[in-house]
């Protein structure tokens, strides 16, 4: 930024520099300067750059109108996203910020999804269990904190256990999970059989159902859009926070940070705390805009893809969990208009090679890919761009 | 030089014997560390300095002995637990988040500070807040006072060695520490940049007055630095005093050159020359 941007008014009421590092955020900046930090506050904000702010602002008007312009099944692809997106901040939260591999993420989501639609199903059901609680915030809230409860029950194994162990072991807990799912029939509906998942009422209001004015995708896609929103922003706030930098401490050196003062049991136990409830949150979310759940559906590729979101989106930012959730949703649509323009794909199930060989085969070759030739992932693809354009027309 | 040993000891270790199944890393070691003092360790490779300093910090738990830090023992206590009461530490070999910025690495020395738990850090809410501005100004005194504004948001694995010593140093300082281990802060090092970290020693004990516990292999350092010194040898301690009186001890000499130089006419000489033998072995 130069000189000659026009000044924001109260830069230019004068030069006094900020009250001390305890202002708030919004001190005054030194006449013309209009991208210098003169509090603490000022540099530890979430957006401390004009473009930040101006980019994020953009970027939200945008995906507020989107549904005034996309088709329905468009918009429920994207809101599929928005909840995965939440489902990827809590893996990353525990996996990246907190270096403990965690494959046991579809575990959670599924305790989640379950917790919803029993407090939210029918108490008049006989085959399955239901307490009639619609409304949102109670099942959603309910989801989490099954779902973080189970994940301080966890949490203990990782304090003894690290790296491979540890993602071996939570292996093991999708396997459980998978049965249990399986055979506890007045939960599940059983296999083949199911049950209904949470809806989601809002205010005495159906929102998955048409309303007057707008499609129940075009308001579902709003209210995952909305919970993302709330999601990433106490993601970020834990990351940057003294937790967030403890979790950061543990995964680099664990003994370092335990001398340092960091009490490393208790971070750990925290990072599957918070990451379990994001997943039950977000198990929750999802099964909500698919209206049924198939107790067969929390294997170890839901856990696979998760984790294919962080690498492919990026290890410890929560940006990159939100790009790399987009990516594996928008995924199968992509791979859907391959057998236009490759012959030799067909897109029928029955015939090899099809689609959904290729899209299976696409989540690992994209994992090898994004760790071979761009550890940092899609933020990190992100971050060379920004660089580029913010040094041009120098190429150093 | 004044030793501090009269006032009372910020730090007690009695007869502290530590093994690893047959080995005996310490055996039998005692030294007290007063108020205001600069107190060296040193010894051959192997000699079990380090592990002097892991049972301190309460990584690793001796067989026999005690130590008590500001009266109270700390044996059987985890490390944070030790870490709280206010005994910092740097390392022989850096041990930095090397991914995150150095103020966040110093950041996260004042985590005895943080008080505010999970909700208030998931809301960014006032006490999370004004808890985090007070400890990056607390951090950023500790920045001026190392000098390092200039390296303030880069992660601190790509910045270089000397630089990483100096911050992984500003770390344990951002513990308000009440006793500071260093663990050879200038292994490695050269001529200039040994200057510049015993010029922060000295300020630390000058200025901010807080006792230390170096171990090191630059004998000149160590002679010029401390004020009081511990010769051990195969985890065995072989004498305490003045880095004068530790310079004329035959056993010291004999410890680091053999037997043939202890009893040779090179007396005198010794200590000097071990400093470069011993400083030899790292470069």
């Amino acid at each position: 930024m130069t000189a000659t941007e026009p000044r924001r008014a109260e830069a230019a009421t004068g030069s006094t520099p900020g009250t001390g590092p305890t202002a708030r955020s919004g001190g005054r900046r030194p006449r013309g300067r209009p991208a210098m930090y003169t509090t603490y506050a000022q540099d530890m904000a979430l957006l401390n750059t004009r473009g930040k702010k101006v980019g994020l602002g953009a970027l939200l008007v945008l995906a507020v109108l989107l549904p005034f312009v996309l088709q329905d099944d468009l918009l429920r692809l994207l809101a599929t996203g928005c909840v995965l997106s939440i489902g990827a901040i809590g893996l990353n939260l525990v996996t990246g910020y907190a270096g403990q591999v965690s494959l046991g993420h579809a575990f959670f989501l599924g305790v989640g999804a379950y917790t919803a639609s029993v407090v939210a199903g029918d108490p008049e059901d006989e085959e399955v269990w239901g307490l009639g609680i619609t409304f949102l915030p109670v099942w959603l809230l309910a989801a989490g904190v099954v779902a973080a409860v189970l994940g301080l029950v966890v949490a203990p194994l990782a304090s003894r256990l690290r790296g491979l162990y540890l993602a071996i072991v939570t292996l093991g807990l999708v396997f459980i999970g998978e049965h249990v799912f399986r055979e506890w029939d007045s939960l599940t509906g059983g296999v083949g059989v199911g049950r209904q998942a949470a809806e989601p009422v809002l205010f005495g209001m159906d929102l998955s159902r048409r309303s007057e004015s707008f499609s129940g995708d075009q308001q579902m896609y709003w209210l995952m859009l909305a919970m993302l929103l709330l999601f990433a922003l106490v993601g970020r706030n834990i990351a940057r926070s003294a937790m967030g930098r403890s979790f950061a401490a543990v995964r680099d050196r664990d003994i370092a940070a335990e001398i340092t003062g960091v009490d490393v049991r208790r971070v750990k136990r925290r990072a599957f705390v918070v990451s379990s409830f994001y997943a039950g949150c977000a198990g929750a979310l999802w099964y909500s805009i698919l209206g049924f759940i198939d107790p067969s559906s929390f294997g170890l590729l839901l856990s696979v893809q998760f984790i294919a979101m962080v690498l492919i989106g990026g290890v410890a930012t929560i940006s990159g969990s939100i790009m790399g959730a987009f990516f594996i949703a928008l995924l199968p649509r992509l791979t859907r208009e391959l057998p236009a323009y490759l012959p030799f794909l067909s897109s029928s199930a029955t015939d090899t090679p099809n689609v959904f060989q290729f899209e299976t085969l696409l989540y690992g070759l994209l994992i090898v890919l994004f760790l071979i030739f761009e550890p940092r992932g899609l933020y990190g693809v992100w971050i060379r761009v920004r660089n580029y354009w913010k040094a041009w027309p120098f190429s150093y | 030089m004044t030793a501090g040993s009269a006032a009372a000891p910020v730090v007690e270790v009695a007869d502290v014997t530590l093994r690893f199944k047959g080995v005996t890393a310490i055996n039998g070691v005692s030294f007290t560390v007063g108020e205001h003092e600069l107190f060296a360790i040193i010894g051959p490779n192997g000699a079990g300095k380090t592990s002097i300093f892991n049972v301190l910090s309460g990584v690793y738990r001796p067989q026999e002995g005690s130590v008590r830090f500001l009266g109270e023992p700390v044996l059987g206590r985890r490390p944070h637990t030790i870490a709280a009461r206010g005994m910092a530490r740097t390392f022989q070999n850096i041990e930095l988040f090397e991914n995150l910025t150095v103020i966040d690495n110093l950041m996260l020395g004042r985590a005895h500070a943080v008080r505010y738990g999970m909700f208030a850090a998931a809301g960014w809410l006032g006490p999370a807040r004004r808890s985090e501005l007070a400890d990056r100004a607390a951090v950023e005194d500790i920045v001026d006072f190392l000098e390092l504004a200039q390296y303030r948001g880069f992660p601190v694995g790509l910045l270089p060695y000397g630089v990483q010593k100096r911050v992984e140093l500003g770390r344990a300082l951002a513990m308000e520490p009440k006793l500071l281990l260093l663990d050879e802060p200038v292994a490695g090092m050269n001529l200039e940049e040994t200057e510049d970290m015993a010029r922060f020693i000295l300020d630390i004990r000058d200025e901010l007055e807080i006792p230390m516990i170096m171990v090191e292999h630059d004998m000149g350092l160590v002679m010029d630095l401390a004020d009081r010194v511990l010769v051990v040898d195969f985890g065995v301690p072989i004498t305490t005093g003045t880095p004068v009186e530790v310079q004329r001890n035959p056993d010291v000499v004999k410890a680091y050159l053999g037997e043939d130089h202890a009893t040779g006419g090179r007396r005198s000489k010794a200590p000097s020359a071990a400093g470069t033998a011993a400083a030899g072995e790292h470069p």
